[in-house]
């Protein structure tokens, strides 16, 4: 038993049991770690903040905090999520420099909790898949789908997204190590 | 009981306490000083020695009762202060600064570069001190004199120890106190030869409590130092001890009244003393014998502040520096920050929630109610107001700092520069007083080294030999102004002109304003020294001090005239949490103008409100008044309802400036709690934060200041 776990590493073995919350973003399943998700609220009234980029859709107010909330399509280049019925924003803490930082993330319809174990999770192709790479952390297979699992601290840096680090979204990928 | 608790705060007094002394130092070089000066040195120098020896600080006691020691022969006009002694106990303040900082780091061992510079300044310290203090023999003279009537037939102890008697109070370690550090610290001030520890008190093993104290010490203490001395090891616990200190030498008698004093059976507790070597049983004995008659009438117990015995030798009265002491500290209370916050933030909270049932009871037309929603914001306000005053700060601490500073770096350039500080009561937000003090200390020290000129270049151009800096402080439209000046060279235009086409910052031609090539400066690695010197010129300063200013929300601008002198001026906010602001909508989104920017708010003409027209600019009162839109500023999207559209203008000052903001809206004055955008938001010009309206919505705080400079470079490009 021992040796063969050898090779998987740290975060394989402590993402052996993670559930992830499921959602839809433009007809595709996603997934995000539940231990990085803080609460679903309802779409609601947001406030435009000007000169951001445009996968920047505004702040809301969150019991008293003001919190930006990313457009997470608009984050994979693919154009600005249309607010419908089910839109929801999913809270997500981030890890920062200056302590953990609470994000509103635009989903066109969340749906369940899943318990995805490790071996299930495969790493993601090197091509076919319409979003940077870097943003994923691995497919994970639930019975013939594959769901996108996202890797949150790179898709949801903060230097990043407010344009600090100087990373060209449209560079090309580097080949992950 | 775990008295390092209690070590940052040791830390934080010592702090203050050495910067009263610097203080007093350069009030007396500059021959400011009185003997209260000097008094407030000495004491502040006795406290930190104090507390140090109540922890165990061995290093910092041990050097600071040498400088003690020249203070109080200071005070005693044995010594006067001069410059080089002036010199000496600044350094020396500084000596015990770093090893309070050895402390604070928790260094162990010893540090060779301290130690030497500890060990020079000791010897040095020593030409001011004579062959230690004398205190037997005084003490030997006062004793008569204290005990007069007493005459031949009370002979004295043989003992050349101090006894010291400590019962200590029950709530002793509840109060934090441990009394080991205090008989510790006795044994910093001689050597302990006998001690005895009363343990009679000690109930039962069941009824113990492992929190109170039962225990009282006799010792006998063999040292040189003075009755104060002694007794100032128990500042700390007077209210929670029952304190003796006999001199060597006492009569008999006194230690008799201290044993009736101390216990219901002096013969026993006699014994004690017998034990630890203070007295001989044939003492104690005869000491008892007389039997209490009249003694008691004839010598009063030396107890605790008795103006007994040798304080002759060493005198800071209780009644004299009591006083003094109090009316210095006034009546300030030491609150923890996080607990000010805590409360900043929920009045925050109240005046939000307090809105929202204004706006309610607005929307409910229920005139009564209105009524008491009002009575409420009005006092909402002024429960905010004074809340927020709680963490406003003078400035004058941090700009007498710049006193040492001025004259250390002055002396280091063979310059003869004096500080003037205006303002220093100015009051503004305590995070914003830390945070500027380290910009300020750049610019003064840029100020020194690259403005003033020697000595012989200002007398040739007919200037007074000795340069100035300026340092003042004042509010201005509802912020504060801080502005460092020299009376020097000023800034070369040409020069720096020269150094950013170098560097490839503008190009030859540009034809810049005085103000813009000034700006140059601010550039990262933008350094004009001819010369590198150790004081400043290395070029990460001035984009530094840009950056941190405007972190703070506030603007520095320059003003130089060349052989003049220069004057850099900073802006700041009053503070960082609460403003009240005026609150306008362009289509759907709504902003918050900082009030005290809002001069006044006019229609725009009809014939004005057409964007893309050939001017942007009001024939205001005969004053021109140019404007710009908000909704093009911002690059907001145009309102769908088009007949708001660019109704209003918000005419707004800024940095001496005027102009007009065009909006749609008016929705009037609000008291705003502002709550930061984050880092996400850090690279947005012109909106300083955010909001939460009594609806719920968010509303952004706009920083007209830099969106007006963003609308300027706009129009230049």
């Amino acid at each position: 038993m021992q040796p063969r776990h050898d090779n998987a590493g740290a975060p394989a073995h402590a993402a052996e049991r993670e559930q992830y919350l499921t959602f839809n973003l433009s007809g595709e399943l996603f997934a995000i770690g539940i231990l990085s998700i803080r609460e679903i609220i309802e779409y609601a009234q947001l406030t435009q903040v000007p000169m951001m980029p445009r996968y920047i859709r505004g702040v809301i107010n969150l019991r008293g905090s003001v919190v930006p909330v990313v457009d997470l399509l608009a984050r994979f280049g693919q154009g600005l999520t249309e607010p419908k019925r089910r839109t929801c924003v999913v809270i997500v803490e981030v890890d920062t420099e200056d302590g953990i930082q609470q994000l509103g993330v635009l989903v066109d319809a969340v749906n369940e909790v899943l318990e995805i174990p490790a071996t299930d999770v495969e790493p993601p192709p090197s091509f076919g898949v319409h979003i940077r790479n870097e943003f994923i952390r691995g497919m994970g297979k639930i019975g013939e789908r594959f769901v996108i699992l996202l890797d949150v601290a790179r898709t949801f840096s903060v230097e990043e997204l407010a344009g600090l680090a100087s990373v060209a979204a449209s560079e090309p990928e580097t080949l992950a190590a | 009981m775990d008295i390092d608790q209690a070590i940052p705060t040791f830390l934080l007094e010592a702090r203050e306490l050495l910067e009263q002394m610097e203080d007093g130092l350069l009030q007396i070089e500059n021959g400011e000083g009185d003997g209260e000066t000097v008094n407030a040195i000495f004491r502040a120098a006795h406290t930190i020695k104090g507390s140090a020896g109540i922890f165990g600080f061995d290093e910092v006691v041990g050097f600071t009762h040498t400088v003690e020691n020249v203070l109080d022969r200071v005070r005693g006009n044995e010594l006067a202060i001069d410059r080089p002694l002036a010199e000496l106990l600044l350094a020396s303040g500084d000596h015990i600064g770093t090893l309070l900082q050895r402390v604070a780091d928790k260094a162990h061992g010893h540090d060779p570069v301290v130690n030497a510079i500890g060990h020079d300044l000791l010897g040095q310290l020593a030409r001011f001190t004579t062959a230690s203090t004398l205190p037997v023999p005084v003490a030997a003279a006062a004793a008569p004199a204290a005990a007069p009537t007493a005459s031949g037939s009370d002979d004295s102890a043989v003992t050349g120890n101090w006894h010291v008697s400590l019962r200590f109070s029950h709530e002793v370690l509840q109060h934090g106190m441990d009394p080991l550090s205090f008989i510790r610290y006795l044994g910093s001030l001689g050597d302990i030869e006998g001690i005895v520890t009363l343990q009679d008190a000690l109930p039962a093993l069941g009824e113990l409590d492992p929190e109170t104290c039962y225990l009282g010490f006799e010792l006998s203490l063999k040292s040189e130092a003075s009755h104060a001395d002694i007794d100032g090891a128990f500042d700390f616990v007077r209210d929670d001890a029952t304190i003796h200190i006999l001199p060597p030498h006492s009569p008999l008698r006194a230690y008799a009244d201290m044993l009736t004093a101390l216990s219901p059976e002096p013969a026993s507790l006699g014994e004690v003393l017998v034990r630890c070597g203070t007295l001989e049983a044939a003492e104690l004995e005869r000491a008892l014998a007389p039997a209490p008659v009249a003694t008691t009438a004839l010598v009063p117990v030396i107890a605790d502040d008795a103006p007994a015995l040798p304080t002759l030798i060493d005198a800071p009265p209780a009644a004299g520096s009591k006083p003094a002491r109090d009316s210095g500290r006034a009546k300030t209370l030491r609150v923890d920050a996080d607990k000010l916050d805590q409360l900043i933030n929920l009045v925050g909270e109240l005046v939000i929630a307090g809105a929202g049932a204004n706006m309610i009871a607005g929307q409910l037309k229920a005139r009564r109610m209105l009524e008491a929603t009002a009575t409420m914001a009005r006092l909402i306000e002024e429960v905010r107001d004074s809340t927020l005053n709680l963490r406003m700060v003078q400035i004058g601490e941090t700009f007498n700092r710049f006193q040492r500073v001025v004259r250390d770096v002055a002396r280091d350039l063979g310059k003869d520069i004096r500080l003037v500080i205006n303002g220093a009561e100015t009051e503004l937000d305590k995070t914003m007083v830390e945070k500027i003090g380290d910009p300020l200390m750049h610019l003064v020290r840029n100020a020194m080294d690259h403005g003033i000129e020697a000595a012989e270049l200002r007398v040739a151009r007919g200037k007074p030999a000795q340069g100035t800096i300026r340092l003042d402080a004042r509010h201005d439209s509802g912020g504060v102004l801080i502005e460092v000046s020299d009376d020097g060279n000023g800034l070369n235009r040409e020069r720096i002109l020269k150094k950013a086409v170098e560097k490839g910052l503008v190009s030859p031609q540009q034809n810049l304003a005085d103000e813009d090539v000034y700006k140059l400066i601010f550039a990262p690695g933008f350094s004009t020294a001819e010369q590198l010197s150790n004081i400043s010129g290395r070029g990460v300063g001035m984009d530094v001090v840009k950056k941190n200013i405007e972190a703070l929300h506030g603007s520095i601008e320059i003003d130089s005239i060349e052989g003049q002198g220069s004057t850099m001026r900073i802006r700041l906010p009053l503070t960082l949490a609460i403003i009240d602001g005026f609150l306008v909508g362009v289509g759907d989104a709504s902003f918050v103008i900082p009030l005290d920017q809002v001069v006044e708010c006019i229609e725009l003409p009809a014939g004005e409100r057409q964007s893309g027209q050939r001017r942007d600019y009001l024939n205001q009162r005969g004053q021109i008044l140019p404007y710009a839109r908000l909704r093009d500023a911002l690059d907001l999207p145009a309102g769908k309802d088009g007949r708001n559209t660019d109704r209003n203008l918000v005419v707004v000052q800024y940095g001496g400036k005027r102009a007009g903001l065009v909006v749609d809206s008016l929705h009037g004055e609000i008291q705003t709690v502002i709550k930061p955008l984050g880092r996400v938001f850090s690279r947005v010009q012109g909106i300083s934060g955010s909001t939460i309206l009594g609806s719920g919505a968010v509303a952004l705080i706009l920083d007209v200041p830099r969106l007006m400079q963003q609308v300027t470079d706009r129009a230049a490009a």
